[in-house]
Formats: C-alpha cells, sequence, structure tokens
C-alpha cells in the first residue's frame, strides 16, 4: 500500500503552481488561434465558447474546426473530434490508479482531463504531487483556454492566420516538452518513435484526426518488448514512487532527475 | 455548423473522459494492460506532434515547422524551461516564415 500523502510540501506546490501557469501560458497562446479559426471556419463566437467550455479538448476542437476549413461537414466535423477524444478514454485509465477521485470530484475531474493535465500529472513521482498536479494544472488550462478563446474569436479576421507568429508549432513544441521526461524510459521512446512514424505513415490514406487514433495503438506494442528489470532506487524507498494499481511506466529509468517534469526543468533539480 | 452535432461531439468527448476514469481497477491489476495504458499518451502525443509537423493536406510535408520542432527539440535537450522550449520552436518557425515572405 501506498503511504497516503496529503500534505505536499509548500514549495513542491508552489513549483507545481509554477509550471501550470507555464503551460497556460502556452495553451493560451494557441486558444488565441482557435478562436480566430475557429470564426474563420464558420462556427459563432457562441459556437465557439461553447466547445470551450464544454467539449474542452484542444485537439479534438481544433481538429474539428480544420475539418470544416477543409471544407468537412458537421457530421465529419464531429465524428473527427470524438475520434480524437478516443484518447481520454486511455488517459482516464492511465489517471485512474493516480487520480483516485471521490464519487463527489468524479465529473469535474472527467471534464478537466486533457493531454496537459494528463502529462502533468503522470510525470509526478507520487501520488500526492500527481493529483495536486492534475488539479492545478486542469483549473489553469480550463482557465486559460477559455478566456484565449474568448480573445481570439472576437479578435477574429485580425487573428485568422496563426501562422504568421509560428502558432501552429507552438502547440507540437508544448507536446514535445510536455512528453519529454518519457522519453527517458526505454518503454516511452521506442513507442514515441513508432507512434510519430505510423501517424505520418497513414496520413494520407485516412482522414484528419484517424492517424493519431491509429497511432495510439502502437501502445500495444510495449508488450513485445522485454519488461524492464526494477533497478535500485537509489536509496529511495521503491514503494513512494509507485502508485497503487502500479503503472509500471511510472518507475524511473534513472535516478537522474527523474523527478523531473517538462516545466520544471528550470527548478533545482 | 449545426448545435445539433456540436451537443453530439460534447456529449461523445465527455463520455470518452468519464468512461476512462470508471474502468474497474480490476482491469487494471494485469501488469500488461497498465503498461500498455501508461504508454498510450506517449503515442498519442508522438502522433500530435508529427501530423502537426510533417503533414500538410495529408501529404507528408517538410517545412518550416519541421525547423521550428527540432528548435524545439534542442531546447528540451538542454532542459530549457517549458516557455523557452515553446516560444523559440514558435519564432523559428514564424522567423523562417517572415524570411520566406521577405525574400
Amino acid at each position: 500500500m501506498v503511504q497516503e500523502q496529503d500534505q505536499l510540501p509548500r514549495k513542491e506546490k508552489a513549483r507545481l503552481v509554477r509550471d501550470a501557469l507555464g503551460v497556460g501560458l502556452a495553451v493560451g497562446a494557441y486558444g488565441l488561434s482557435y478562436g480566430a479559426l475557429a470564426v474563420s471556419s464558420g462556427l459563432s463566437v457562441g459556437q465557439t465558447q461553447f466547445l470551450s467550455l464544454l467539449l474542452y479538448g484542444g485537439s479534438a476542437q481544433l481538429a474539428l474546426v480544420g475539418t470544416l476549413a477543409a471544407g468537412g461537414g458537421g457530421a465529419a466535423a464531429s465524428a473527427t473530434a470524438t475520434l480524437l477524444g478516443v484518447r481520454s478514454l486511455f488517459y482516464g485509465v492511465s489517471l485512474r490508479p493516480v487520480l483516485d477521485a471521490r464519487p463527489r470530484l468524479l465529473l469535474p475531474a472527467a471534464h478537466l482531463l486533457s493531454d496537459e493535465s494528463t502529462a502533468m500529472a503522470i510525470a509526478k513521482q507520487t501520488p500526492s504531487a500527481s493529483r495536486f498536479a492534475y488539479w492545478v494544472t486542469g483549473s489553469v488550462v480550463f482557465l486559460f483556454w477559455n478566456l484565449t478563446t474568448l480573445v481570439g474569436a472576437l479578435a477574429g479576421s485580425l487573428l485568422a492566420d496563426p501562422k504568421v507568429l509560428g502558432l501552429d508549432v507552438a502547440s507540437s513544441a508544448a507536446f514535445l516538452a510536455l512528453v519529454a521526461p518519457r522519453l527517458r524510459e526505454r518503454d516511452g521512446r521506442f513507442v514515441f518513435v513508432l507512434a510519430g512514424l505510423v501517424a505520418v505513415a497513414v496520413s494520407p490514406f485516412v482522414g484528419s484526426g484517424l492517424p493519431v487514433v491509429i497511432a495510439g495503438l502502437t501502445a500495444l506494442s510495449v508488450l513485445l518488448l522485454p519488461t524492464v528489470r526494477p533497478r535500485q532506487q537509489d536509496g529511495r524507498n521503491p514503494n513512494d514512487e509507485v502508485p497503487e494499481g502500479g503503472l509500471a511506466d511510472r518507475v524511473p529509468a534513472d535516478g537522474l532527475g527523474a523527478g523531473d517534469s517538462a516545466a520544471g526543468r528550470g527548478g533545482a533539480s | 455548423m449545426s448545435w445539433t452535432w456540436i451537443l453530439l461531439a460534447t456529449a461523445a468527448c465527455f463520455a470518452l473522459k468519464l468512461a476512462g476514469l470508471l474502468v474497474p481497477e480490476s482491469a487494471l491489476d494485469r501488469p500488461a494492460v497498465a503498461r500498455v495504458a501508461g504508454v498510450v499518451p506517449v503515442a498519442l502525443l508522438a502522433a500530435l506532434i508529427t501530423t502537426q509537423t510533417f503533414v500538410h493536406q495529408q501529404q507528408l510535408a517538410v517545412d518550416e515547422r519541421a525547423v521550428g520542432l527540432a528548435v524545439a527539440g534542442v531546447a528540451v535537450w538542454l532542459r530549457a524551461p517549458f516557455l523557452v522550449v515553446v516560444v523559440t520552436g514558435a519564432a523559428a518557425t514564424a522567423g523562417l516564415r517572415w524570411l520566406d515572405l521577405a525574400g
């Protein structure tokens, strides 16, 4: 059993909040472009904001808008968004042992689920840090995403080409920074490369949105790799590292900076 | 786009989020399931990165976005803070596009 630690050191909490604000700012930059793109693809400001408030899935929303902009109909746009939303099912599964949400918190926990909140939570070493990172990142990102959606939608045509500012790359760069700690593990590296290649390889043959879901299936490939033998934990109690229900991938691959998050690299580690 | 499709997509996405969190714990007891579930976000983020960077209108395309991602990759390698990673990646791409326009 994992010792339940409800108290995180104040310093650790401050660091997690700072990380969350960093993620929020990055997401905000993308929210601006989503708002502007959505309006230019034919959605009303109300519909644009509704999606940010209630669908709340950055890439699902952007895929929806992208499908509309490319001439797809409502059904295709809706289906693409749902397909991109499929990954939250898997995010939920990997968060389940970490988050341990009480029934009262289940609906808000589900609503705040995003790439960012998941990535920040699973990068943490203890369940209590993961939970705190999840809620604070989820809330901050939700707030920034919605505020910037509104600003972007209202600014409309002024920001209609987010490419001029390189905002289309900002999202990829953010995802790269978020996934980086997982690339220190062999399983993570293997799946990262395989999934990235598969997604690009199938792109010419399937509709927008599908390559990401298909690439998600490459996660199964880790079963072909031999299991990593447990390593020495550098004097730490291994029970502190693995949450109940044991996500095998949460065992750090090395002792160097294993506690780093993508967003916390500037910290004292 | 009609509100009907917007509501359907919203309901479907929320249902997926909720379903993931409601998966019975017993489903996670198997190490194989936990191992796969743990790398699924890695797979999806990798796919999002490569499709956003190397695909244009469903075709392979290596352009300014690839340079921006490479710059971001170097920043990650150097353990730069998150915002530096994002800003340098975007700025590199924006700069190249600007030079392209200027040239």
